[in-house]
């Protein structure tokens, strides 16, 4: 299969990293990957902050970027990107009244997966040890975020990859399903709230005694990890897609170094 | 002979009373934050409710299919509520009940005040209601030398206490018991000044006092949840028995109840009292169910009175992406598992109606424009809690998007400088508009990893993004993109990768190092 990579820009910008991991399990399964190169940004923080026609050359950029290759599907790493691209994106091209680009945002959204999704309902991973050869031999935890869960209804489909990865501990979070309190803009318009949620996500992170947070997008992984670093944690976050990328011959650390021969490299 | 026009009035009417946000909401609900009691009371209750409901809620096989009728039956309702309304009327005044329409607030208030004086009465007592909260009638009636008196349990804290509800459901959840004892004891005539902290003590002292006003009144205010138009008929749901006793002792009823209350049919009911107690209280169903259509001789009131409200709610409905706030039957579930509500109370919104409903429904009603009502629809991280637990489907997330649009296009033009955040959206909108643009500033990425410095996180950012570095570090930045990385693999940048043998899981993660 022709998979066409959408990295998001914060994965493309901060953590260049799970966008490799992305491309290492795609073609661990012997798929080829594609960048579309003109790719940058779903533009769902332009529309979550209620600026709707700064979004649309952003929404229009994807949607040219991702018409641009041949794939079959597109894949993100992220669930809220991938919520933006299937549910923002035609509302955005209707808000500027152009009907010709809500049909073509239409039709990218519907080729569009989380990568939890692809791996599960497309590609038929159920086992990552044993299909990805994923091995991680440490005791994690798992938030699962706001937008894959509730506007993607991703389900167990993440933890599920988890759970199956070899070596791995996976302790339960509790009030796992409650927001990390990142929210785009809501977390500097409304930074004191924002930080009261994000208090009890890191205290409930805490309290599993593991080693790291993982989860399926990047940027409540940022915010749940900026909060632990403040906090003088030495607990880290760490993206699903750099867990599962993980294998015993080049294991990953628990800051998302790629280790080879013991040595820690970027 | 000249004529005049003079047109259609103003559309849309915007709400007044008790409907705006005075403060802005962040500054609101920085000072509610430190307020730790009030964060472990709210904690405590918030957490509790919404256990309860998920587990009533978890019974019904049918729950979805309900949600999907409720829905449908409020969407069928506003697109033909003049109609409807009618219908109502006619079936209330045959059966020998009064309406009176009410644009605003302030002619619901005179309408009533007008109705309870005709009665010879300075005394009413009240069954709890929204409505009537939100067009501030009981300050109203005291300014006209009228006392209200609440009968609800809660709704008499708050009376008592000189306080505002915080929640449109637990009027009092920002109170624990003790704090609670301590009220009544302060402020409650003839109480027993050995009163405890006991739920049951405490409810008993309440039940003592009221008794006294319910024997003693002769008009009774109310709202109501559902208005059913085939039938005439008027619906309370409640659960102390207070409400049964004010619709039903005084002489003269007045109910004061927003527009789109209504209801098609007596059939519509059936799927509103499964979604109402089960959202609301996580009840199977509410101890007490009133129903009442017009005047029957000689039992209950006789005479019966109804006020239909408008206050902002035909400006609601005028906005084709927010007019399905209007489907609100203010179960309250949506402030019951929203994490913002759950930190900062009810109170931190200033509306009567607070929580994610209150934070699209307020601004709905007044207009975006009105005090400091355009920082409500930003109260929230988008979570989207809000929206699985409305009974009725209300997508509470996209109405607050479209509402923090309505609030930047308002502004556009009339500053004389943009915003920080203007700037940084006009910034990103370049930047993400192509993958050159935003490639081009990732080779800045060097030099955040500079500002980072040995540390490898950065710690304090000037201005807007200053909220962000408030509580949270950012890491270094790699050196470089993800962009960078895969022209310099694949040289051509749209080319594909190459396919590996499925069974060689080395090669390409060895290549990440």
């Amino acid at each position: 299969m022709r998979i066409a990579l959408f990295a998001t820009c914060i994965v493309d910008a901060m953590y260049p990293r799970t966008a490799r991991a992305t491309v290492a399990i795609l073609e661990r399964l012997g798929h080829e990957v594609v960048f579309p190169a003109g790719q940058a940004c779903c533009g769902q923080m332009h529309v979550n902050s209620g600026y709707l026609p700064e979004a649309v050359p952003v929404v229009r950029n994807h949607v040219e970027a991702f018409e641009s290759q041949d794939y079959d599907v597109a894949v993100a790493p992220s669930g809220s990107c991938v919520a933006s691209v299937k549910h923002q994106h035609a509302m955005v091209a209707r808000s500027c009244g152009d009907a010709a680009l809500e049909v073509r945002a239409n039709a990218v959204g519907a080729k569009t997966y989380e990568l939890s999704e692809l791996l599960t309902d497309v590609l038929g991973v159920t086992n990552a040890a044993e299909q990805l050869g994923s091995w991680f031999p440490h005791n994690v935890t798992y938030h699962p975020s706001c937008h894959g869960m509730r506007l993607l209804r991703l389900g167990d489909r993440q933890l599920n990859l988890l759970q199956s990865v070899g070596g791995i501990t996976v302790q339960p979070l509790p009030q796992a399903d409650q927001c990390c309190g990142f929210g785009g803009t809501f977390s500097m318009k409304n930074a004191d709230v924002s930080t009261a949620m994000l208090e009890d996500k890191t205290a409930s992170i805490l309290a599993t005694g593991a080693e790291l947070c993982s989860g399926g997008d990047a940027s409540c992984l940022l915010h749940i990890g900026g909060g632990l670093s403040r906090e003088g944690s030495s607990v880290t976050t760490l993206h699903l897609a750099d867990i599962l990328a993980s294998t015993r011959e080049n294991p990953v650390s628990v800051t998302g170094d790629v280790l080879v021969s013991g040595k820690a490299s970027r | 002979m000249s004529t005049t026009y003079l047109g259609m009035p103003a559309l849309p009417v915007f709400g007044q009373g008790n409907l705006n946000a005075t403060e802005p909401f962040p500054s609101a609900a920085k000072r509610e934050l430190g307020n730790s009691q009030l964060r472990a009371n709210l904690g405590h209750a918030t957490h509790t409710i919404r256990d309860k409901r998920l587990r009533v809620v978890g019974e019904l096989p049918d729950w979805e299919d309900l949600r999907s009728a409720g829905s449908a039956t409020k969407q069928s309702v506003m697109a033909r509520l003049p109609e409807l309304l009618e219908q109502f009327e006619q079936n209330f005044t045959a059966r020998g009940g009064v309406i009176h329409w009410a644009r605003d607030a302030a002619e619901a208030n005179e309408i009533v005040r007008d109705l309870i004086r005709e009665q010879g009465a300075d005394e009413v007592v009240k069954v709890k209601s929204m409505a009537t909260q939100e067009i501030g009638l009981n300050e109203y009636l005291e300014e006209q030398g009228i006392a209200a008196f609440e009968t609800d349990l809660a709704e008499l804290i708050v009376q008592l206490d000189h306080d505002k509800p915080s929640h449109i459901l637990v009027p009092a959840i920002h109170k624990n018991r003790t704090q609670v004892r301590d009220i009544f004891l302060r402020e409650m005539p003839g109480v027993d000044p050995d009163l405890t902290d006991n739920p049951a003590k405490l409810a008993e002292a309440a039940r003592a006092h009221l008794r006294r006003k319910f024997l003693s009144a002769k008009v009774a205010i109310s709202g109501a949840n559902f208005a059913i138009a085939d039938a005439g008929t008027l619906a309370v749901v409640e659960s102390e028995g207070n409400g049964r006793m004010c619709l039903t002792l005084p002489e003269t009823l007045i109910t004061v109840m927003g527009v789109e209350k209504l209801l098609p049919s007596w059939q519509d009911l059936e799927v509103f009292m499964q979604l109402l107690p089960r959202s609301s209280t996580g009840e199977r169903m509410n101890p007490y169910t009133s129903l009442w259509t017009g005047v029957t001789e000689g039992d209950g009131p006789q005479n019966v009175h109804l006020v239909l409200l408008d206050n902002g709610r035909s400006a609601a409905l005028a906005d084709e992406m927010g007019r399905s706030a209007l489907h609100c039957i203010r179960c309250s579930a949506c402030m019951n598992v929203c994490p913002v509500y759950e930190r900062t109370g009810g109170h931190a919104y200033g509306s009567t109606y607070p929580g994610p409903i209150g934070a699209i429904l307020s601004p709905l009603m007044t207009g975006i424009t009105s005090e400091e009502n355009n920082s409500l629809p930003y109260a929230s991280s988008l979570c989207g809690a809000c929206y699985d637990a409305c009974p009725v489907k209300i997508n509470i997330p996209e109405i607050l998007v479209h509402l923090r649009a309505e609030d930047v296009d308002s502004k556009r033009g009339k500053k004389k400088l943009p915003s920080q955040m203007d700037l940084m959206m006009k910034g990103a909108s370049w930047a993400f508009s192509s993958g050159k643009h935003l490639g081009l500033l990732e080779k800045g990425l060097p030099l955040g990893r500079i500002a980072a410095g040995r540390r490898k996180k950065i710690t304090k950012l000037p201005g807007l993004v200053g909220g962000w570095t408030q509580s949270r570090d950012i890491p270094a930045p790699p050196a470089a993109s993800f962009r960078d990385w895969w022209a310099k693999e694949h040289g051509d940048p749209a080319a594909g990768s190459a396919p590996t043998d499925s069974t060689n899981t080395t090669t390409n993660t060895g290549e990440r190092a």
